[in-house]
């Protein structure tokens, strides 16, 4: 499995799985972001270590740290 | 649902909950739905603002509408929202709802199905106003609203908040469904479950309290799925029967060890169901523009050119705080000074005249004085927060914050604390976890707010020469940098200190919704800027203005009639002369401060302050201090006997200061004891506004007097570091 760090700015893939602690990954999950959704990245800002993704149309920021539980099918 | 008899249901008004996501645009539905007619309503523990408001149907009559907090879920972790889903199913303290109004956004349709579907799963009589339809066509998307109604079998009404757009069709749709309602037959859900799932669900059901379910079935599925999904050993909800917690962990723990995960069956099923559906009403484009959401983003979040735009943007704000509202307080301090000049006039002398004059008067206007910068500093936010910059904001703030262990969000909190900590508090309601919100609150009134700054101009005016250090750099400039300096790493170690110890916990994880940007609705942003500090003048000021009454007690009484009829005696002596009995008057106020309360109280603290450098009087101003810190020269003003109503610019009060000695001839301020006395006042809480704000927003006493304590000996401690290490280094 590849993590979701993995990923360049443009680049889309389906994730395999979704992990972190409960409340986190819950939260992931209630936003729509589970295992078979498509996520786009967006953007990946070095100085902050933070991530922005698309997912279902809507933009969400995590940090890359936590993004390191979130992994990727593999490319195609 | 088991319906209530048609008699108690006619005689009662219909209540309409508008619940939905975060960012959909709810508020604003709500705001055009109910107009003025609406406030924020009072729960016990939370500081979460829930709207309530009032909306006329025709022949339906007055309707109760309530605007729950938005969320991506009902299911709770926090008190706030355990108060969203007792709102919604109607729960302890809250009535059913006839009807339940989700606010979905249409360009985000699958994620806000996704707590549409917790709705009808209980049952709850709904329908879905369709909001942002107005937004769709930019990003090539088409959803077919009667589609959609055919799939969930709720009313679906398409709207644009923003521009007014279905708001008619909105409230007679509310109308209609209310009609219906009375015979409602609640949708039958079939989201698929495994034999095992099904198992925890029945079991978690047979210990869900009676007054929940009320005997329906359908109910009692939703709540047992939502106590799975919710419930766990660390949470913050209140409300839940011990019996049901040890069941949800039980089977919590036995479904971990099989391997299986609650939490994604349970989501993952709901999600599943939505997307086999989502074909049927939503069509998408097979290539997606860039929207313009991202392609300001590219600038606004840029690490470079967005941080300088950002920090410029506080910069204004910052500005503004200062400059802009100090013209409205002279205003309100002009025409509470006129009203207490007048009452001096028109009330004949006696205690009386003088507490309304200086106590009720000055109290109100104390009160009053902050609501320029409250407003201006809520209009900032709510701009912000319409506009979807604030998670800008928290976004390129995460970094720095996250080092001292804090999170983005409380940047903007922070830096308003350089105007006024007052606002500054409220301001952290934009916080999402209590824990982060308590931090800031304590860290905020170390930074050099405003009223710090006469204190400061009165010291270095006095003790400290104009000159110029390297030949260019003026020795005055530079000591109030140093200040404004030294407060701000304070506040920062401060706040990396209290989460290391007090407040250890993990840096919560972020999860951060940018939300497309908007032309802010105004109407709504000033609604929310008046709520805001309403909701301080009416809950911070009681505190306040009891603080102000006492402390003119204690600078005023006892008083000693002997005394006051000697000078009396010598003033008709002065007056029938014709000389001017101003010095003699000045004496006077510093003789009856002297032997105050107040006045014994700053003798009473001389040796806790002596190590510092202070002697009583500055202990008396200290004391009068507390009222809010520039008061500290107005009460120098007097104990020194320059007069009443002196400013940090007197001359008269900088030359009594300069000439003021001890006992022994020495002088009692030298630059080592302005040093320390800044020092004092940059880290010590002497700020009663400060701590009634803290305690409206932490409910309750604790943080208030934790705040005044470990600010105090901070205060003290530094002090003491400055003077006697000035001493020891050979300083005066």
């Amino acid at each position: 499995m590849r993590p979701l760090s993995e990923l360049r700015p443009g680049d889309r893939a389906r994730l395999t799985r979704v992990g972190g602690e409960r409340g986190f990954r819950r939260r992931l999950m209630e936003m729509g972001i589970l295992p078979g959704t498509e996520v786009r990245l967006v953007r990946s800002v070095g100085i902050g270590d933070l991530i922005e993704l698309e997912v279902r149309g809507a933009y969400i920021s995590l940090r890359l740290s936590e993004a390191q539980s979130l992994f990727l099918e593999p490319p195609r | 649902m088991s319906a209530p008899a048609a008699s108690t249901r006619a005689e009662r008004r219909a209540r309409v909950v508008i619940a939905g996501n975060p960012n959909t645009g709810k508020t604003t539905v709500f705001n055009r739905l109910t107009g003025a007619h609406q406030k924020v309503g009072n729960y016990a523990g939370v500081t979460v603002e829930i709207h309530e408001g009032r909306l006329a149907l025709g022949r339906r009559g007055q309707v109760d509408l309530l605007d729950v907090p938005g969320a991506y879920s009902l299911s709770a972790r926090s008190r706030e929202e355990e108060l969203a889903i007792q709102a919604i199913a109607g729960l302890e303290p809250f009535e059913s709802p006839d009807l339940v109004v989700v606010v979905a956004d249409a360009t985000q349709i699958s994620r806000n199905l996704y707590f549409v579907l917790q709705v009808l799963e209980l049952g709850l009589p709904c329908m879905i106003a369709l909001n942002m339809t107005d937004m769709l066509g930019e990003r090539g998307l088409v959803v077919d609203a009667r589609a959609l109604e055919r799939e969930l079998g709720v009313r679906v009404v398409e709207t644009a908040a923003t521009s007014g757009k279905g708001i008619d069709a909105l409230l007679a749709a509310i109308g209609s469904e209310l009609e219906r309602s009375a015979e409602y037959e609640p949708r039958r859900l079939a989201i698929p479950e495994s034999p095992e799932l099904a198992e925890d669900v029945h079991l978690v059901s047979k210990a869900l309290p009676a007054a929940w379910s009320r005997g329906n079935r359908q109910r009692e599925r939703a709540l047992a799925l939502w106590a799975l999904l919710s419930l766990e050993e660390h949470d913050e909800l209140v409300d839940i029967p011990q019996a049901l917690r040890v069941c949800v962990n039980e089977r919590r723990e036995l479904a971990a060890k099989s391997g299986r995960s609650i939490d994604t069956e349970i989501i993952q099923g709901r999600y599943s169901w939505i997307d086999s559906r989502l074909p049927q009403f939503l069509h998408q484009p097979q290539h997606k523009p860039r929207s313009r959401t991202e392609r300001i983003d590219s600038l606004l979040l840029n690490p470079v050119a967005g941080f300088a735009l950002f920090l410029l943007l506080m910069g204004v704000v910052f500005q503004s705080l200062f400059t802009w509202a100090s013209p409205m307080m002279s205003v309100i301090e002009g025409v509470f000074d006129w009203l207490a000049g007048w009452m001096r006039a028109a009330i004949p002398a006696g205690i009386g005249r003088d507490f309304l004059t200086e106590g009720l008067v000055a109290g109100v206007g104390s009160v009053l004085v902050f609501l320029p910068q409250i407003l201006l500093l809520f209009l900032f936010i709510g701009l912000m927060e319409d506009t979807g910059y604030m998670a800008r904001a928290a976004f390129l703030m995460d970094r720095v914050m996250r080092s001292i262990g804090l999170s983005g969000r409380a940047f903007v909190p922070m830096i308003s604390g350089y105007a006024c900590a007052v606002p500054a508090i409220l301001a952290t309601r934009t916080m999402e976890r209590q824990r982060d919100r308590t931090l800031t609150m304590l860290v905020i009134p170390l930074m050099t707010c405003s009223a710090r700054l006469p204190v400061y101009a009165l010291m270095i005016g006095a003790l400290f020469p104009p000159s110029e250090v390297f030949g260019f750099v003026p020795v005055q400039g530079l000591l109030m940098v140093g200040m404004y300096l030294f407060s701000t790493i304070m506040a920062l170690v401060a706040a990396a200190v209290l989460s290391r110890t007090l407040f250890k916990a993990r840096t919560p994880p972020l999860i951060l919704e940018m939300p497309p940007y908007r032309i802010p609705h105004w109407p709504s942003v000033l609604r929310m800027m008046w709520q805001r500090s309403r909701a301080f003048l009416e809950q911070a000021g009681g505190v306040i203005l009891a603080c102000t009454v006492v402390l003119w007690v204690l600078l005023n009484f006892p008083r000693d009639e002997q005394r006051a009829a000697s000078f009396e005696s010598q003033r008709q002596a002065l007056v029938a002369q014709g000389l001017p009995h101003d010095e003699l008057d000045a004496r006077e106020s510093a003789e009856n401060m002297r032997t105050s309360w107040g006045g014994r109280l700053g003798h009473a603290i001389e040796p806790t302050l002596a190590p510092l450098g202070f002697d009583w009087k500055i202990g008396i101003g200290l004391v009068g201090a507390f009222a809010a810190r520039e008061v500290f020269v107005t009460t120098m003003g007097v104990v020194y006997g320059a007069g009443d109503g002196v400013n940090e610019e007197s001359s008269t009060l900088r030359g009594k200061i300069k000439a003021e000695s001890r006992a022994d001839g020495k002088p009692v301020y030298t630059p080592l004891v302005g040093l320390s006395l800044m020092v004092f006042f940059a880290l010590a809480c002497q700020c009663m506004s400060t701590l009634a704000a803290v305690k409206r927003e932490t409910q309750g006493w604790k943080w208030p007097v934790f705040m005044f304590a470990y600010m105090g000996v901070l205060a003290w401690v530094a002090s003491f570091a400055v003077f006697q290490g000035g001493r020891a280094l050979g300083f005066e």
